[in-house]
């Protein structure tokens, strides 16, 4: 049984009104699950909030708290969101039902009236307020959950939206997982024999290592990196991870602040490791080889772009254009999107057809619904973790670099 | 075989009793299902083209992303659900999912549960116990 203060046990009896007696009940039966002996203060929370995901059930118990008086149910720690499902200045273009637009709107004043601050990104350690060493969080999309934990040495597990927001209301997560040094030692082992080069080779890397993960409790340990990737390149290597394997946590020697020597990440010698070589990369892209060169969407997001990204983008579609039979999307944060707007990067992609979108991100959009409204099957993208995801909704997805996407896109067929 | 008891851990929502849908195949609901359907729809899945609806899901691992604490109350409350799930590892997300849904849920077995069980027995759970108890004549 889960030992609680004080100040938490008046929380679970009601005394602090009706949302934080159901965000504490719902902490305490997932710490029971997981038998963790007490709850951990954090200290920033960060809510899956695509309406695709909450659907009509989360939404409607998100108006019943934000029906709440005001003391009784606004956040007490800072708590921002992750992608929405519906970018409101281009639904109409990507011929999305409005049904989804007003669910979404009626979510937004939900989480309005809790407090929380709807950031819109998947990238926050980029954007927002980067996690720092033993910081321990609530955070609620994969992608940053693993960066936080394995490149910035912050402590998080997976936080769904509604153990998102229970830490949310009551600042506090149970500690089990990710909160606990135990679970945080290596205890399988990976060689990176070439070093990636494109993002989405990190991204098949991140893949090859999470395919080979059995359960959320392993801790890859991954060696031969010599000087350090750079903060897009672990992105795409960890999101790709997390969504293969639904991994939480990896280290990489020399490069992530938990791992400065192999021998002190594991109990006992360390096993044996697995090599991941040029090889391994293309075997990994060759399993989204496409039967013909038909080509209808191509999409970069999964995680969301940094600003080096769109740089890279813009530069990619500076003087082209993309295909009548093809549409080019990119998704990234609102802020970086009012940064490439100011920096003229929006209106260099925008110029070639492309259409950049903010504040969303691709599979989190209703992606079934706009590939069946406008005739979308074969995407085509840099991201792992989005091929990964896609191939449910019915799509059939092709993994390559973005320079290949950005030709393929122009050409309106996917070139080899 | 039958009235056998395969014990886990604790788990989480109410006792029931139904039919089990086996794969060693692993689970996330948005990666693997069509929400709107009822049926898994990721290709590769071992279950593509199955109906969960009412059936007591039996897989190795949760997979996917955090999307899943979410769905499972929306898939519970539209009727398209299945009846409970049964894992050899669970993760945080489909714990808090099943919380959030009061949708049951045991992993963590003695044996591997994808083995233990096929497709069609009928099987008693109660999560508070962490037992599966196989009723017999099915």
């Amino acid at each position: 049984m889960v030992a609680l203060t004080d100040d938490e046990k008046a929380m679970l009896a009601g005394a602090r009104g009706e949302p934080r007696r159901l965000a504490m009940e719902h902490l305490v039966q997932v710490a029971g699950f997981f038998d963790a002996e007490d709850l951990v203060e954090v200290s920033q929370v960060h809510i899956m909030a695509d309406s695709e995901a909450l659907g009509e059930a989360g939404v409607a118990f998100l108006e019943r708290l934000a029906a709440a008086p005001d003391a009784e149910r606004k956040v007490v720690v800072p708590t921002i969101t992750d992608p929405r499902g519906t970018d409101f200045k281009a639904y109409e273009r990507l011929r999305q039902d409005r049904s989804f637009v007003e669910l979404e709107r009626r979510m937004i004043t939900a989480f309005e009236a809790l407090g929380v601050l709807m950031t819109d990104t998947c990238i926050n350690y980029q954007t927002i307020m980067p996690p720092v060493l033993g910081e321990h969080l609530a955070f609620g999309d994969t992608g940053s959950v693993i960066y936080a934990n394995s490149v910035l040495g912050a402590r998080s597990n997976f936080e769904g939206g509604p153990s998102a927001l229970a830490a949310a209301l009551t600042g506090r997560a149970a500690r089990y997982g990710l909160h606990l040094d135990a679970h945080r030692r290596g205890t399988c082992r990976f060689r990176l024999e070439t070093r990636p080069k494109a993002l989405n080779d990190w991204g098949a890397a991140g893949a090859l290592v999470g395919r080979a993960m059995s359960s959320y409790w392993e801790v890859p340990v991954i060696e031969g990196v010599e000087g350090a990737p750079t903060s897009d390149e672990l992105k795409h290597f960890g999101a790709a991870l997390a969504s293969f394997g639904s991994t939480p946590m990896f280290h990489m020697v020399g490069v992530t602040p938990e791992a400065s020597d192999l021998p002190g990440l594991f109990d006992g010698s360390p096993p044996p490791a697995t090599p991941i070589g040029q090889t391994e990369i293309a075997a990994l892209h060759a399993a989204y080889v496409p039967s013909d060169d038909r080509l209808d969407v191509v999409v970069f997001a999964a995680p969301q772009l940094s600003l080096m990204e769109l740089r890279a983008l813009a530069g990619l579609l500076d003087g082209r254009r993309v295909h009548a039979e093809t549409t080019l999307i990119a998704a990234t944060s609102p802020e970086l999107k009012s940064a490439a707007d100011r920096m003229g990067l929006t209106a260099r992609m925008e110029s070639s057809g492309a259409i950049l979108l903010e504040g969303v991100c691709f599979y989190q959009m209703h992606a079934r619904e706009i590939g069946q409204a406008n005739g979308w099957q074969r995407l085509m993208s840099n991201s792992a973790k989005l091929v990964n995801i896609i191939g449910g909704y019915g799509y059939e997805p092709v993994l390559a670099s973005m320079a290949r996407c950005v030709d393929s896109a122009v050409a309106g067929r996917v070139l080899p | 075989m039958n009235g056998r008891v395969l014990r886990g851990h604790a788990g989480i929502g109410p006792k029931v009793t139904g039919t089990a849908l086996v794969a060693q195949d692993n689970f996330s609901a948005r990666y693997d299902l069509d929400l709107t359907e009822g049926r898994f729809s990721r290709p590769d899945h071992a279950l593509f083209g199955e109906s969960y609806v009412g059936r007591v899901l039996v897989l190795n691992a949760a997979k996917g992303g955090v999307a899943t604490a979410w769905m499972l109350r929306a898939m519970s409350e539209s009727g398209l659900a299945p009846l409970a799930l049964l894992l050899n590892f669970a993760n945080p997300i489909m714990a808090q999912g099943a919380a959030f849904a009061g949708l049951p849920l045991i992993d963590r077995f003695e044996t591997d549960i994808t083995a233990a069980l096929r497709t069609g027995d009928q099987v008693a759970l109660d999560p508070a116990a962490g037992t599966v108890t196989v009723v017999p004549g099915s």
